[in-house]
């Protein structure tokens, strides 16, 4: 037979904690003393996978940052459903100015910032998918492209979920919102070319790009980390399913984030100066149905009326994925 | 230091003076020199400490200025017209979260048609933004309300935009007297935020705030300028007490005692309207003037004060509220309410339309008879306009009205006769 | 800093809106029972003790494993490890190997001296256990526990019953099993060895006993009738076990036929093949149909024990026996078929099955024997109030494993009978089934299989067969358990709330949710690796 190294804690990096592992090598979210950057009380939907991204990636940078930390926000579910007055969740300075400037107002901390001489202080932006792949997108490249010292994470939920769930460049093919209903031929969103935000970031030759997901902690709690290791302009893509929009359970966000990761339908990658460096391999390959159905704004593609052509070019996406970006190991599972 | 040099060079000077931290910068005409001249300074190490950034658009201009300000740092910028159109959104948000940015605008008309000279429809058109508005008649006074600006703004942690009119003030090179940086330095305290981003001391800024707090909100914003109303004339006599000359304030009257005839006006006009009435005054007319510097803030007060001996007045305005008519002669009207004085108004300079002399002493002379429309629009080519309303009367498909315009006048008939 | 009204707020401020309103289910932490834990006959907590060898600390694991079994050493050899077969890792990839650690756990002890805590209390009650063998002992352990004064009267030479007589040493070393008994004497146990009870009622009387366990083994060979000569030696297998204890080894001669298809006709044809002989398994039905483990069978096969199944033993003569063929028919029973074969034989073992000799009981009032063993109550009495019976001598199976557990169960019955109560076991909770895990957060890793003795070394020499885990491969084996059912404290739910209504206590005091703020969305159920959240409907 063959053997395994001895690698793991019987659970090894999978879950958020293990009480067998040495204290320098537990994740900042087992800590008892981690920020909790965004506090209970806020008003996220049940099961926020926003909420819960925003926490795991802000408390990480917190730790990286030793609490020094800034953040700008764009408009959206984040910002709403965390400081509606009189009460804030944050814990750390924070600002909100508008949907579409959340890089910007960064670049603008970080060069308060620099000027002052407080260079140990960082700054992060972050906005949902709207507020970075649509309306912000132009205020991010420009970030990008002067490489201000910015991490911009954007929480993507692949919609427009504060305003009730309408399509943004983010959401994927087939999928149903309030303005790509399932209705004709082609029922739900468009097949565009979508707009993948990552690449585009890539494209402008940044220090560091790199996608994680909320079912995977540790993953994302390395690439925090290493964006905050480095200055420049960096980006962070964490994918956030929305009970919400997508017509999922509350208690199924990890796994639909997990499922996404695991069909190859979100590549979960690292990127440095525009290369992809390395790539979170698919543990357990599924078809792309297996995402797909427990989810409401896919629910035009299967039972009576179902769609299999659409599922099998949603299946094709998966696969492109899998192909690009070799989510596969050398086995081949 | 007395100095001739053009007014937009002149103001980034004042600018530097002034020890701004973060400076975001889009060029547009006509503020382009302004911001280009202190990139030159900020690269030369002659203003530092101090970060420049080119940013992507004026959007993005005000969003960084609204983070740098709010992180702590003294912050400037410039535009106009269009761009300052384009970062509506972010003027008001920068009002709304107390921020206290100068903003130099480079006044410039709005298209379309697209238009590159000056009026005063930008500027105007924030209006309600929260932004106070102080208007320079001279580049003199452009480089010294920036320096006041900045006191003001950070007084009361609210946003200004210093106005000084494309091209006619940002473009001309005139004498100057730039100040000593000691001099500033006394005047102007070193920028000690309201509030701030600070990790030692955390707070949420910008919150949604709903109905009820929300007209609270607002209502402090109105407040701290009616705050302003108190503090700009203040400002205005230590400015003179350290820099020894009158520069701002709310209102500036000239020849206004004995006047039954008082002309109104912002800006540079103000220099030809001057001369107008001192001409009118060497013939015997009544007749005086009032300049308008604090647009926002308006000084009811003030205005209603100036205008309380003379028996009418005319408000010349570069702008035009399209269907009403004149909007700074509103808030004027407004200044006099119920105090009987008839009032005109006159619509001139649109989009850089020369305002001649010639073309002032009649209109005043009208005025004085009362012998006006409630709005007169100063040299409009009434034939063209008239031409025009026919052909649309006439034909359906009448075509571009900018181009019709320019081909009865003969513009372009050479071209496309 | 003075903040500007209403835009800028005060951090953390949100804590006054408790969401905690919202909940319509909440999450609940509960103990779910293991399925190994469930299959153990001796009632162990396996996952209890894992929980502690996966950190290494090897003695808090043992000391949990004793608090149920006082033979881990001997269990982690001769057990047949039905938590193993019920163990859920085995829909994952393979079973954990929880044998292999409760063995490496016994010798650690062993190794280390380790030894059993003195009994805080004495009760002044006295107890007699008739007989040492497995059940005996481990009633003996848990009484002294208790704090009773404890009196073991054993028949034979040695301590150990079946463990010594039945069971051979390539299986059990001996001075394994003499470890553990000597640790349990330790706690002050007398043991009167060569002590054969004739009189039960008698031997309490005279002894001033409060209360007796009986646990006699099963040491008396069935007989069956075989047709054969004088010459023919027949024996049966429990005496040759037994005799391979003694100085004079059983004579069987070269070639010897064992008539039985159990464990212990296994046993004798591996112990004769390691004595130089040529055994011979005579079996009437098939390999699947055999009452010995299939591992057994293997490991006697690569030995080179010859098997023939579908065999009955018709007739035993001088250097010969005959065996007819017999044909399995469609209900599975082996008929005759009239074709019969002569196989050569120095002697025949008798393996088909064993008795336990109830001499001890005659006459005592109340006691019920049916088919040879003694009837009892679910609290392990017999008819006879405060005379309690286990192991062999009661209906069940018997194995090392149900005898220990037997000891254990009639130890708090007594216990409790002393004191006049009634013993009341705690409700067991719901099963941790394979469904209620989130299996995803668990590493691929399989199963670390233990070393087996050279084959040759095997065939010609009594040295144990199966080895150990090393430290490493015992802590790898240990950490691949699932903790069904029970918190490991993986953190889980404490993170993947998005509402940090989980409060962490610290290590070894789990978690509490906040229901001030928990929203009842479940993640934490849905998250937990090992099934020890479950949602509960708020009455609204």
């Amino acid at each position: 037979m063959s053997f395994q190294p001895v690698k793991f804690y019987q659970t090894g990096t999978f879950t958020v904690g293990n009480r067998l592992l040495a204290p320098d090598e537990r994740s900042v979210q087992a800590g008892q003393q981690r920020s909790n950057a965004i506090n209970s009380g806020h008003r996220a939907c049940q099961g926020c996978g926003e909420a819960l991204g925003a926490r795991y990636a802000i408390d990480a940078a917190m730790a990286a940052s030793g609490g020094k930390l800034i953040a700008a926000n764009a408009t959206g579910c984040l910002e709403v459903f965390s400081t509606p007055y009189p009460e804030s969740s944050w814990q750390l300075p924070w600002i909100h100015s508008l949907f579409g400037n959340a890089a910007a107002v960064a670049t603008g901390i970080a060069a308060a910032l620099k000027v002052k001489g407080k260079q140990d202080v960082r700054v992060v932006a972050q906005g949902g998918d709207g507020g970075t792949t649509d309306i912000g997108f132009g205020c991010l490249s420009g970030m990008f492209e002067r490489n201000d010292d910015v991490l911009y994470i954007c929480y993507d939920n692949q919609g427009y979920m504060n305003t009730g769930v309408q399509r943004s460049s983010a959401t994927p093919p087939a999928a149903r919102t309030a303005t790509t209903m399932p209705l004709g031929p082609e029922p739900g969103n468009v097949f565009g070319q979508g707009k993948n935000v990552p690449e585009i970031a890539m494209a402008h030759g940044i220090p560091y790009v790199a996608t994680a997901t909320v079912a995977d902690l540790r993953d994302l709690e390395y690439k925090v980390n290493k964006a905050m290791s480095l200055h420049g302009a960096r980006y962070l893509h964490v994918f956030v399913p929305c009970p919400l929009g997508w017509g999922t359970a509350s208690h199924d966000t990890i796994r639909m984030a997990r499922l996404a990761k695991e069909t190859g339908m979100f590549p979960v990658f690292e990127a440095e100066q525009g290369e992809v460096t390395s790539v979170l391999k698919i543990r357990h390959r599924l078809p792309v149905e297996e995402y797909l159905k427990p989810q409401r704004r896919f629910a035009h593609l299967f039972g009576k009326n179902a769609h299999p052509e659409i599922i099998e070019r949603l299946q094709a996406i998966a696969d492109r994925n899998i192909r690009k970006y070799g989510l596969l190991d050398e086995e081949g599972k | 230091m007395l100095k001739q040099t053009e007014g937009s060079h002149a103001v980034a000077e004042a600018v530097a003076l002034c020890r701004p931290e973060v400076i975001c910068a889009y060029p547009i005409s006509p503020q382009t020199h302004i911001v280009e001249a202190l990139g030159q300074m900020v690269k030369s190490g002659e203003l530092t400490p101090c970060e420049f950034i080119n940013v992507e658009s004026e959007f993005a201009a005000m969003s960084v200025a609204i983070g740098s300000s709010a992180a702590g740092a003294r912050t400037y910028t410039a535009t106009a017209s269009q761009g300052l159109l384009f970062m509506a959104e972010a003027v008001y948000n920068a009002s709304g979260l107390g921020l206290p940015i100068v903003m130099t605008v480079a006044n410039r008309a709005i298209g379309a048609p697209i238009n590159i000279w000056n009026d005063h429809s930008d500027s105007l058109s924030q209006r309600d933004s929260g932004w106070m508005q102080l208007f320079a008649e001279t580049n003199q006074e452009a480089v010294d309300l920036h320096i006041q600006a900045f006191r003001l703004a950070e007084e009361l942690s609210m946003p200004i935009m210093v106005c000084m009119d494309g091209f006619i003030l940002t473009h001309a090179f005139e004498r100057i007297d730039i100040p000593e940086p000691a001099q500033v330095d006394v005047y102007l305290p070193a920028f000690e935020p309201r509030q701030m981003l600070d990790p030692a001391e955390p707070v949420s800024i910008g919150a949604m705030v709903g109905p009820e707090a929300f007209m609270e909100v607002r209502y402090l914003a109105h407040a701290k300028q009616m705050q302003a109303l108190e503090l700009i004339p203040q400002y205005a006599g230590e400015f003179k007490q350290v820099f020894g000359r009158d520069s701002g304030g709310l209102v500036r009257p000239y020849r206004i005692e004995d006047a039954d005839t008082v002309i109104i006006a912002m800006g540079s006009v103000l220099g030809t309207i001057k001369d107008v009435v001192d001409e009118m005054r060497a013939e015997g007319h009544k007749i005086g003037v009032l300049g308008i510097i604090s647009y926002r803030p308006f000084p009811l007060q003030a205005v209603r004060a100036a205008l309380a001996n003379c028996k009418r007045f005319l408000v010349l305005e570069k702008s035009l509220a399209v269907g009403m008519g004149g909007i700074l002669a509103t808030d004027v009207r407004m200044a006099v309410t119920g105090s009987g004085l008839k009032g005109f108004t006159a619509i001139a300079g649109l989009g850089g339309r020369p305002i001649p002399k010639a073309s002032l002493h009649p209109l005043f002379c009208r005025a004085e008879q009362e012998d006006l429309p409630p709005v007169t629009f100063v040299d409009l080519d009434e034939a063209a306009v008239n031409k025009q309303l026919e052909r649309e009367r006439l034909n359906r498909r009448s075509g571009p009205i900018a181009e019709n315009i320019l081909h009865d006048k003969g513009v372009i008939s050479a071209k496309f006769g | 800093m003075e903040k500007p009204f209403a835009i800028t707020l005060k951090p953390g401020s949100s804590l006054t809106n408790l969401t905690g309103t919202w909940r319509t289910s909440r999450p609940e932490y509960l103990d779910r029972l293991p399925p190994c834990n469930n299959a153990c006959p001796a009632g162990e907590n396996i996952q209890g003790w894992l929980f502690h060898a996966e950190s290494g600390d090897y003695e808090q694991a043992w000391r949990a494993l004793v608090e149920n079994n006082p033979l881990p050493a001997v269990m982690g050899r001769v057990c047949y490890h039905p938590c193993e077969s019920a163990c859920n890792r085995s829909q994952l990839d393979e079973a954990v190997g929880i044998n292999s650690v409760e063995r490496f756990l016994g010798d650690e002890a062993i190794k280390r001296g380790w030894k059993f805590d003195a009994p805080a209390t004495s009760t002044g009650k006295k107890i007699l256990v008739v007989g040492a063998g497995p059940s005996g002992l481990s009633a003996a352990y848990h009484l002294a526990r208790m704090g009773h004064r404890v009196e073991i009267h054993e028949a034979g030479p040695l301590a150990g019953g079946m463990m010594r007589f039945g069971i051979p040493k390539y299986r059990l070393p001996r001075e394994v099993l003499d470890a553990e008994v000597q640790r349990i004497l330790d706690m002050g146990v007398v043991l009167k060895l060569n002590t054969k009870i004739e009189n039960i009622e008698a031997s309490l009387r005279d002894g001033g006993f409060d209360a007796a366990f009986l646990a006699v083994g099963a040491h008396i060979g069935k007989r069956t009738y075989i047709p054969a000569g004088d010459a023919t030696k027949i024996v049966d297998a429990v005496s040759v076990l037994r005799s391979m204890e003694n100085e004079d080894k059983p004579m069987l001669g070269r070639r010897v036929v064992v008539y039985g298809g159990g464990n212990t006709a296994v046993d004798v044809a591996r112990t004769v093949k390691r004595m130089g002989g040529e055994p011979i398994i005579v079996y009437r039905r098939t390999r699947d149909k055999a009452p010995a483990h299939d591992f057994e069978i293997e490991e006697a096969l690569q030995e080179g024990v010859m098997i023939k199944w579908l065999s009955t033993i018709k007739q035993a003569g001088e250097g010969e026996i005959m065996v007819e063929k017999m044909a399995l028919d469609e209900a599975g029973y082996p008929q005759p078929t009239g074709e019969f074969e002569t196989l050569a034989a120095d002697s025949v073992v008798l393996a088909l099955g064993q008795d336990v000799d109830l001499s001890l009981l005659e006459g005592v009032a109340g006691l019920e024997v049916k088919n040879g063993v003694v009837q009892v109550g679910t609290n392990m009495m017999t008819g006879h109030p405060g005379i309690f019976a286990g192991g062999d001598m009661v209906p069940s199976e018997r194995t090392v494993t149900v005898a220990v557990g037997h000891g254990k169960k009639a130890a708090r019955h007594i216990d409790a009978w002393l004191r006049g109560e009634t013993y009341a076991p705690p409700p067991k909770h719901e099963l941790a089934e394979f469904g209620k895990l989130n299996t995803w957060y668990y590493s691929d890793a399989h199963k670390t299989v233990r070393p087996m003795l050279d084959i040759l070394r095997r065939k010609t020499s009594f040295d144990e067969v199966q080895g150990g885990l090393d430290e490493s491969n015992a802590l790898f084996e240990a950490r691949r358990c699932l903790s069904c059912g029970n918190c490991f404290e993986c953190d889980n739910c404490y993170g993947v709330c998005p509402d940090n209504a989980v409060i962490k206590l610290g290590p070894g005091k789990r978690f509490q949710f906040n229901y001030d703020y928990c929203k009842g969305c479940g993640l934490c159920v849905a998250e937990c690796p090992c099934g020890a959240i479950k949602m509960v409907a708020e009455d609204i």
